[in-house]
């Protein structure tokens, strides 16, 4: 079977990754409405007409000039990479800007097709496109599609089939203005007159390159004898060009022409049948939401009800999942006969993938949350309407969307920093990220805020961690600014992306393969580590203590204390453990925060992952109790033997330490070493000591 | 005039910009550049940032940015 090597390349938020679902038919790719969701290139292969279709989703790029690095990713695919077709996506409601990118494409000399996608919402803003019209002037296969409503989805890939089989791709039919167009004929006819050949290239293809001083191909040229000849035809012809644009930059100029391009190809092709001076309905809504007054307060609201939201409904099924646990443990642990396989079993796996699970419900609400963010296109006005407070503490109004993302995982968030361009400015948003407490980071919040503070006020507390959280990331951006990153500010230009109902089946599938992921850890990771501590808390075993306790149980009558006794030796059992002694090591560093040595293991294992943190103290205080069923519960467990001032303090260390091994991994990928990631952990480790410190104490 | 200088609901022709080579060409992208009608849709407080109109895209600025485009009111 053939296959076909096909490129999308295309603006950001014309909906490219939408279009390779709807053609592929599966939902692999993550689908989103700001610029630069697919920040690395994307691959999904699929069968059609007895080929095999290798699909290559491209970040979208405004140009592949390469200003951001999503843009380089671009440029450089398609400059070294084999490949077939490129299919270069269209917004049709956005024509004329979106042509720019397609008359830099055209001249990478590739076949290609265009896909004029959103075709259902030019018909609601009455667009009528002449597809044949634009299929004439740029000499490339047009067709009118739309992901939404899979509308001309088959046409699309029998043109690729068609496209990929043809010899050769047909020349196009552009117009310069008169006194370029003047000037390529004169080189054109030098040309001609010469004889001369260059690779594929026609004679009008070498002169536009010549012209518009394309810097590659002039080092292509340098070595052939014919360029002492067109030198001065050249000067000449530029002089003749620079009088009548008024200016002696070339880039200049040939934005110029390239935008009247784009305007002639729209203005021939596009009719537009509404009402002219007639207000879209994403003006009106931005009225609204980026109003000087309301906007902010809105966003604020909006923030704050989504975290009531999650923490509110959340509870409901977190209730049920909680006795559901507790019910399957008691199950299973009757089925048990041997001692230590059933304590395995129930205190190591159960107690330790359950306390994940319980969770389950907060994160799908809060992903569920974001994601919704993301498709309707509010993400950018908030960047927008923060960009302001931003600068001033050193950040990009860009740097909001890594940053927001970062509630959810911090690892997309690091790989969504990508969208800005100054180094500078990428890594101190890199820096921060951690700041923004992640989804993983909720449980622990959620439980000790629960414990502390009662139902009723923690989604309030909940909120306030968050914010906090976020300040104290803004603070310290601004410390990375003024003392570590000096310099210039990367300016804030940004597309606006027209408000789009967000559809189901992308948020379900955005947030089901986030839930996916969280189970998977849940599964594989957090198994692990919930066995591995299990085992570090029972070994090694201490015979001799065991029975000098069960001398001395055996000598005394009273009931209360043999149980008080009972509970000493599992205490002592306890200590003397590895973790324990791990646990005990440690402990004078984490003393002066008010944390005992259990809390201290369940931060350390924390290090590998944020939701160890939960299960670790499940286990270790899952161990100490058999007064009464109710005690069971770890929340129970922890009011006991925790104090307030340890327990917030427990909660500003969770908030600021080092993200999981996961994210630490991806973060010095993205800040360009492991030596950053030292930097990272030396600076969120001190941070979040200080903080600590200064908590405890404030509370004692 | 510079297009900070702007009201909301304005529109204008765009003289001349003058910015580096990278910027200039960001808006080039957007089908911001010499001769391109806009309109300003938006300012937040204090013009930090301000939107646009060209070409029915809008575009976000920043007040910095967008002192440094010339602009003729029409």
């Amino acid at each position: 079977m053939d296959s076909i090597k096909v490129v999308l390349a295309g603006q950001p938020n014309v909906g490219k990754s939408m279009l390779i679902n709807a053609m592929s038919g599966s939902n692999a790719l993550k689908v989103g409405n700001f610029s630069g969701v697919t920040v690395e290139k994307t691959e999904v292969c699929f069968e059609h007409h007895c080929h095999m279709l290798e699909m290559v989703d491209l970040p979208g790029t405004y140009s592949i000039r390469g200003f951001s690095q999503e843009e380089k990713v671009a440029h450089t695919y398609l400059l070294n990479e084999e490949y077939d077709v490129i299919i270069n996506v269209l917004d049709s409601t956005h024509l004329q800007r979106n042509l720019l990118l397609t008359l830099e494409l055209l001249k990478l000399n590739k076949k290609m097709v265009l896909a004029l996608n959103m075709a259902d919402e030019a018909k609601k803003e009455k667009l009528e496109i002449d597809v044949a019209q634009i299929e004439a002037i740029t000499g490339i296969p047009t067709v009118l599609v739309s992901a939404n409503s899979q509308e001309g989805v088959e046409t699309l890939l029998e043109r690729v089939h068609e496209v990929a089989d043809a010899p050769q791709r047909i020349n196009s039919n552009i117009l310069y203005s008169n006194p370029v167009e003047e000037e390529i004929l004169e080189i054109v006819n030098f040309l001609d007159a010469k004889g001369f050949k260059l690779r594929d290239l026609t004679s009008r293809e070498i002169a536009i390159r010549l012209l518009f001083e394309d810097k590659d191909f002039y080092k292509e040229l340098h070595e052939h004898p014919i360029m002492l000849e067109l030198q001065p035809r050249i000067v000449a012809s530029l002089e003749h060009i620079y009088t009548h644009h008024d200016t002696k930059n070339i880039n200049d100029i040939k934005a110029n022409e390239y935008i009247a391009i784009a305007r002639g190809i729209r203005m021939e092709t596009v009719k537009c049948k509404r009402n002219k001076g007639q207000k879209n309905s994403t003006q009106k809504i931005d009225a609204v939401l980026i109003n000087k007054i309301f906007g902010i307060p809105i966003f604020l609201f909006l923030m704050w009800g989504l975290f009531q939201l999650t923490f509110k409904v959340g509870a409901i099924p977190m209730e049920y999942i909680d006795a559901g646990i507790g019910y399957f443990g008691d199950a299973v642990g009757g089925l048990i006969p041997n001692d230590e396989f059933r304590s395995l079993i129930v205190d190591g796996i159960i107690a330790g993938v359950g306390a994940v699970l319980l969770f389950l419900p907060n994160i799908i609400i809060l992903y569920i949350g974001i994601a919704l963010l993301e498709t309707t296109g509010y993400m950018s006005r908030v960047a927008f309407l923060l960009d302001g407070f931003f600068h001033k503490f050193g950040l990009h109004g860009k740097s909001f969307i890594p940053l927001v993302t970062g509630f959810g995982c911090s690892v997309p968030a690091y790989m969504a920093a990508r969208t800005l361009k100054s180094e500078k400015d990428r890594l101190i948003t890199l820096f921060i990220i951690g700041f923004m407490s992640c989804g993983a980071r909720l449980p622990i919040y959620v439980l000790f805020t629960g414990v502390f503070f009662g139902q009723e006020q923690a989604g309030s507390i909940l909120f306030i961690i968050y914010i906090a959280g976020a300040m104290l990331g803004l603070v310290m951006a601004k410390l990375l600014r003024v003392v570590v990153f000096k310099g210039e500010d990367e300016p804030f230009v940004m597309e606006m992306p027209k408000y789009r109902m967000p559809s189901f089946a992308l948020i379900w599938h955005t947030v089901k393969n986030q839930a996916l992921g969280y189970l998977k850890k849940a599964g594989t990771f957090i198994l692990l580590a919930s066995m591995l501590i299990w085992f570090a808390s029972a070994y090694p075993k201490q015979p001799l203590l065991a029975e000098h306790y069960a001398q001395k149980i055996e000598k005394v009558s009273d009931k209360e204390l043999k149980l008080s006794l009972e509970n000493e030796l599992k205490l002592k059992t306890l200590e003397a453990s590895y973790l324990g002694q791990i646990g005990k090591a440690s402990e004078p560093f984490f003393a002066p925060l008010g944390f005992d040595w259990k809390m201290t293991v369940a931060l350390e294992a924390g290090l590998a992952a944020k939701e160890v943190v939960v299960s670790t103290l499940g286990v270790l205080y899952a161990i100490g109790d058999d007064v009464d069923e109710n005690s069971n519960s770890l929340a129970q467990q922890l009011k006991e033997n925790v104090s307030f001032a340890s327990a917030m303090a427990f909660i500003v260390f969770v908030m600021i330490y080092l993200p999981c091994l996961a994210a630490s991994m991806v973060f010095a990928k993205e800040a360009g070493g492991y030596k950053y990631l030292a930097y990272l952990f030396i600076f969120t480790t001190v941070t979040a000591w200080v903080l600590s410190f200064v908590t405890y104490r404030i509370l004692l | 005039m510079r297009l900070s200088e702007l009201e909301k609901g304005d529109r204008a022709t765009i003289l001349k910009i003058e910015t580096d080579a990278s910027l200039k060409e960001r808006l080039v992208s957007f089908g911001v550049a010499r001769g391109s009608e806009l309109t300003i849709e938006a300012c937040s407080l204090g013009k930090q940032t301000i939107e646009i109109m060209v070409d029915d895209t809008l575009i976000g600025l920043r007040g910095e940015e967008a002192s440094k485009i010339e602009v003729e009111k029409i």
